[in-house]
């Protein structure tokens, strides 16, 4: 088969857990070799890698293995790699890779992100956490208001959507439950017990509207994704899944001078790349750091209008494993952990495969539309089982 | 020095181009840079016009009023001697359309303060750098 798509073939997930001992390369490493394994591809066979952010010096929780350690710890002969912060938000790793493909500079590229934030919290003189007495750049227009977290960004866009299109506790709450809900299902899930309204509704507040079970919590663990062109898929054992569109677009790099999030534009640009619609979509595997991050992607890539996300998911029926929409099937990160942007294109392939076991959705999911990022920085993949 | 809900801030690092931002709470002044080319307003600074890419871009005050865009109260303590909670909000700054400061209101509860509230701002020292705070404007 010769074509010039690109395709996810093999993928792999180490241990998702919080204060692990285990050497982040080597949570990397596990990952690799589950996606090789499941592709039926050896070491030998990738020629490319890809990473967001790379390793990060300042904050070596976030971001502790860059493409530069993976390729000479594992031996990889690398014609492609890239790693940095200065893209289209996580999966812009896995955009990026597969424009090299189609391009011809690399036929197998192991995408990854790696994070240990947890365990960095917990040995601070290994891995250091941020220190920022004095700031520059973006931050400087944040942190000296102590509006230290994306927690605080990410409110006030959901703040309006309380005040302006009336979005409640109750109907944002959806998110957390369903995470939970489906985290139960998923043996890797970082926090595998639901949660209950009654708790949600008296969770302490983080930051306005968004309380504690709004809120991803820091994780150590690795995703990897192999992205293959289309002309070596004949190379691999597993069921390819082929990147039907992408998209990335920004209209200000900034959390407080856009008037909407980069999500929305990004959504809109998605469907422009693609005879596909919103409704062909089988399950959304949409980034939930914070839960309102779900309900802006609702709302950006058209499965309903601006300001109607918290009306789309009241009662949480239609995002349940079992209604219209299936909605982070894993658990997202709220249930799953912070895998930071690639468990959601991870989830997508498996349910494109039918590999979800317990949390498997039903009717032999065809396309799958899986996002990360969302606030300066958003990317969005549409996937399609052919 | 104003009433402020937090007992510590992270400092902007001055440099060419935000020094005259950062210290103009001296004189009591709000400052934007303002393209002399076709008047839109460049924030963050930049030397350059982000609508006509003129580099005729001057700092020019504003009234220093605007109005609360959206708001969150921060419960969170982030980080050691952060005194919460108190309130982070984003206003739409008068007179400079399209440009947006995020800022604490300050001075009076945190519940006090909604959308569409007007403010004015105040400036808190540190040294050099004064940091435009905003607080409700008395109806």
């Amino acid at each position: 088969m010769t074509d010039n798509y690109a395709y996810i073939t093999g993928i792999g997930q180490s241990e998702i857990g919080v204060k692990l001992a285990r050497h982040p390369l080597l949570l990397t490493l596990d990952a690799v070799r589950e996606a090789l394994a499941e592709a039926g591809l050896a070491l030998g066979q990738i020629d490319g890698v890809s990473t967001y952010p790379g390793r990060s010096a300042a904050y070596l929780g976030f971001s502790p293995v860059g493409a530069d350690e993976l390729i000479d710890a594992l031996g990889i002969r690398a014609t492609w790699y890239a790693g940095g912060m200065e893209i289209t938000s996580q999966l812009g790793a896995v955009v990026a890779a597969a424009a090299a493909v189609r391009a011809g500079q690399a036929r197998h590229v192991i995408c990854f992100r790696t994070v240990y934030e947890a365990a960095a919290m917990a040995r601070p003189e290994e891995y250091p956490p941020l220190r920022r007495e004095t700031v520059d750049g973006n931050a400087q227009w944040f942190a000296p208001f102590n509006a230290l977290s994306a927690a605080n960004w990410t409110a006030q866009y959901a703040m309006r959507h309380v005040k302006r299109y009336g979005m409640t506790r109750e109907q944002l709450a959806q998110i957390a439950l369903t995470d939970r809900a489906n985290a139960v299902l998923n043996p890797r899930a970082l926090v595998r017990k639901p949660l209950t309204m009654d708790e949600y509704m008296s969770a302490r507040m983080i930051s306005t509207p968004l309380c504690l079970y709004d809120c991803d919590r820091f994780t150590d663990a690795s995703t990897v994704l192999i992205v293959s062109a289309g002309n070596a898929i004949d190379e691999v054992s597993c069921t390819p899944i082929r990147i039907e569109a992408m998209a990335g677009s920004v209209e200000r790099l900034s959390w407080d001078q856009a008037e909407w999030m980069a999500c929305y534009p990004t959504g809109e640009d998605l469907w422009k790349r693609t005879d596909y619609k919103p409704a062909d979509v089988d399950t959304a595997q949409l980034y939930d750091g914070f839960s309102f991050q779900a309900v802006a992607w609702l709302e950006s890539l058209g499965f309903c209008g601006r300001g109607e996300g918290g009306q789309f998911i009241e009662g949480g029926k239609r995002i349940a494993l079992d209604g219209e929409l299936p909605l982070n099937t894993f658990g997202g990160q709220i249930g799953a952990g912070r895998l930071h942007g690639f468990g959601f294109a991870h989830e997508a392939v498996v349910q494109l495969r039918g590999k979800g076991g317990a949390r498997q959705i039903p009717a032999d999911p065809k396309v799958a539309v899986c996002a990360s990022g969302g606030g300066p920085l958003a990317t969005a993949l549409l996937l399609v089982r052919d | 020095m104003a009433e402020v809900g937090v007992a510590s801030r992270a400092l902007p690092r001055l440099d060419q181009d935000n020094r005259f931002f950062w210290t103009a709470g001296a004189r009591g002044e709000l400052l934007f840079l303002r393209c002399r080319n076709c008047a839109t307003f460049v924030h963050p600074p930049r030397p350059v016009c982000r609508h006509c890419l003129s580099e005729n871009v001057l700092p020019e005050a504003v009234a220093g009023t605007g109005v609360v865009d959206t708001l969150t109260v921060n419960y969170q303590q982030w980080r050691p001697g952060l005194t919460v909670p108190y309130v982070i909000a984003r206003v739409a700054i008068d007179g400079a359309p399209g440009v947006f400061l995020t800022t604490n209101i300050v001075g009076c509860s945190v519940d006090a303060v909604q959308m569409g509230d007007r403010v004015r701002v105040i400036f808190e020292q540190h040294g050099e750098v004064f940091l435009p705070l905003f607080e409700k404007v008395p109806l």
